[in-house]
């Protein structure tokens, strides 16, 4: 049962079953178990972090292909949902339109891109997609009409999901049973099955041609697949996962703006978090996102303790501050792409 | 450089090599481009300033864009922390120009250049010593396999902006041009910005410089054989990964050029200066052609004039002119305007 529920996918790795299920546990008890709006928050967007790697991973682990405009799609999703709600009104109606609108714009948007740019050669595609990427964050900060520009919108949900609606006169274990706590489980539901799906797809035979490209291309077409459309339809389907993401995270924080889903640091982001958790195994972006959210969120108040430590040092005290918290990030990047190019989980999978 | 074989010595029984014809229509386009835009624009003098920015600009990306494509036409390697060279290049410049401040403040005209001309050349040292770092480092171990090029030059390009915060602060840093080149000369009616001109000889002196190594020297015959087969060269006993740190190391110098003259042209500096231009950069070779260097000096000055005359017609639309240019020319030709042959 367990095993057709991940697609056979099994962890291989009695350490990485063992992260996974804690991660899984903790995720659906952490509005009883960690109290606190931060821990809520933190959760929320491990969650979404966890659907937009994996979708990623879709493409740079399976299909081998770089692509920068995977927060484009994210934003779309999120910009769909937040222009829809501030136009309309908080109403399910409207927040299923706007999540239809930007499924579209995203389909629409990826299949040019992929026919265009997979159609000559594959390292285009992260070029083609840089520029479409940043083109994409100028107009949505320009078109301030629509967008909000830079300070963003801020919406209502509608009133099932709002803080205010108490399900429960009584808080249950220090949790109060309120709309918050519902969107929390929405997003959590809705997470758990784009995981399994994603599973799903990369295991079905259409996987393994993705497999087989990334493994070698021209082998790939001489055996008969059309590699333009395998890796067009892989990137097609990677943005729709990346605008469900970008969904949830608009209807989690009930605010979009360029810096929430656009920004370059989210595109690396992600890229770090597959390539940290292990490119080419959907339990990298679990175990990634989950390393790295935490970091961010609580490494980061480390490293001020640090910053004011050796205050009066004055290259190191610069070096360790928070705010270049990204310098240790790059550093780790390129050491794990040289010695652990399989990541977290291929560590663990070596490990047995 | 593969349409271009000017000059070839004779053989030996003094028949001429037989030489490919230049494919002129690139550069028609340029010219084309510049002429329709004429009666969009309206008044001559404002066409004038837009085009003398437009080849401005052109220039300064060539210059930064030139290493970028060599590289990648000789090893296969795509950059992604090019970037970062340009960002040092322009902070670089800031330094030197804080630092010589009484010398740019003086209203004689060769001091001034004499700033610039350090500027240049330092920023030129620094971003080339650091290329030779950067090959060793983060290239050399990936050679050969494109996914870990693109993940490890962009873990690179990120390590170096930060660096680069580190030093020169996460603030942004105004580079006001040297006394003397400020403001602009009149031509006509059209106001040229004096350091547009400035620009516009460099990007020459150093685009003369570049086609002469290329097509008059053996290093340059070797690098034009290179891009065109890299294991023919070396089986004729070249050390082509010798060449290549070369190239390398001489790319990252221009981009610290252009990063050095684009700061000064934007007249502003700020730590993403290079994720700016780098989208610009992989657009102009894109079109050019990846690993030519003549397509890349006509996608240069494409993008240069288009991106000028569209951001006077239609300001709105300036940020996708560059794409829009892109998409046009790779329905036109799907591999850029000089395809580069055996790719």
């Amino acid at each position: 049962m367990l095993a057709r529920l991940v697609s056979h996918d099994l962890p291989k790795s009695r350490w990485l079953a063992l992260a996974l299920v804690l991660v899984v546990v903790a995720l659906a008890l952490t509005p009883f178990v960690f109290p606190g709006t931060k821990a809520l928050n933190v959760a929320a967007k491990v969650i979404v972090f966890i659907v937009l790697a994996a979708s990623f991973d879709l493409l740079l682990g399976y299909t081998g292909i770089v692509s920068f405009a995977h927060t484009m799609f994210f934003g779309i999703g999120a910009y769909g949902v937040a222009i829809a709600a501030t136009r309309i009104g908080a109403t399910w109606p409207a927040l299923a339109l706007g999540a239809a609108c930007a499924l579209a714009v995203s389909l629409v948007l990826s299949l040019v891109i992929g026919l265009f740019s997979l159609r000559v050669r594959a390292i285009f595609f992260a070029m083609i997609t840089l520029a479409v990427a940043s083109a994409f964050a100028t107009l949505a900060s320009q078109l301030s009409d629509f967008t909000g520009g830079e300070d963003g919108l801020t919406f209502k949900v509608p009133e099932a999901l709002q803080p205010g609606t108490e399900y429960a006169a009584e808080p249950f274990l220090g949790a109060s049973i309120d709309g918050r706590l519902a969107t929390y489980y929405l997003i959590f539901v809705v997470a758990v099955v784009l995981v399994l799906a994603l599973l799903r797809i990369v295991n079905s035979p259409f996987g393994r041609v993705l497999q087989a490209i990334r493994e070698n291309d021209f082998r790939a077409e001489a055996i008969g697949y059309r590699t333009v459309v395998y890796r067009t339809l892989a990137s097609v389907a990677s943005a729709l996962f990346a605008t469900v993401a970008g969904i949830l995270l608009a209807l989690w924080l009930r605010y979009n703006g360029p810096d929430t889903t656009l920004s370059f640091e989210i595109m690396l982001d992600v890229l770090l978090i597959v390539v940290i958790g292990g490119m080419g195994t959907i339990y990298g972006a679990v175990v990634g996102s989950v390393l790295l959210v935490l970091a961010q969120n609580y490494l980061q108040d480390l490293m001020k303790i640090a910053a004011t430590a050796v205050q009066n040092v004055p290259f190191v005290s610069q070096v360790v501050s928070p705010d270049r918290w990204l310098l240790w990030l790059g550093i780790l990047f390129v050491l794990s792409v040289y010695y652990f190019p399989t990541g977290v989980v291929g560590r663990l999978r070596a490990l047995r | 450089m593969t349409t271009t074989t000017p000059a070839l010595p004779a053989t030996v029984a003094g028949e001429a090599v037989p030489r490919r014809a230049f494919d002129v229509r690139p550069l028609v386009l340029v010219v084309a481009v510049a002429l329709v835009a004429w009666p969009v624009v309206g008044s001559s003098s404002t066409w004038l300033t837009l085009t003398i920015a437009g080849l401005a600009m052109g220039m300064i990306v060539f210059i930064a864009a030139s290493g970028l494509t060599l590289v990648f036409g000789l090893m296969d390697v795509l950059n992604f922390g090019h970037s970062l060279f340009i960002a040092l290049g322009a902070f670089l410049a800031t330094t030197i120009f804080a630092a010589m401040g009484g010398a740019a403040s003086a209203p004689s005209v060769a001091a001034n250049l004499g700033v610039v001309a350090v500027a240049v050349l330092a920023a030129m040292a620094l971003a080339g010593t650091i290329g030779l770092g950067f090959e060793r480092v983060i290239v050399r171990p990936v050679y050969g396999q494109h996914l870990k090029q693109i993940l490890v030059t962009i873990g690179g390009a990120i390590i170096g902006e930060e660096l680069i915060k580190v030093i020169w602060g996460p603030a942004q840093i105004p580079l006001p041009p040297p006394e003397a080149l400020r403001g602009s000369i009149l031509i006509g009616e059209a106001s040229v910005e004096k350091l547009r001109l400035v620009a516009v000889v460099i990007g020459l002196v150093v685009l003369a410089s570049l086609l002469w190594t290329l097509n008059r020297t053996k290093i340059g015959l070797l690098i034009r054989a290179g891009v065109q087969d890299r294991e023919m060269v070396e089986s004729l006993g070249y050390r082509i990964r010798r060449l290549f740190v070369g190239v390398f190391a001489a790319g990252s110098a221009l981009a610290g050029l252009g990063g050095c003259l684009w700061g000064m042209n934007q007249q502003i500096v700020i730590p993403q200066i290079g994720g700016q231009v780098n989208v610009l950069l992989f657009i102009v070779i894109i079109i050019g052609g990846l690993g030519s260097t003549v397509g890349c000096l006509f996608g240069a000055l494409l993008v240069g004039l288009v991106t000028n005359y569209v951001g006077f017609v239609a300001p709105k639309l300036a940020m996708f002119s560059s794409i829009g240019l892109m998409v046009a020319i790779l329905l036109w030709r799907p591999q850029g305007l000089y395809p580069v042959v055996n790719r």
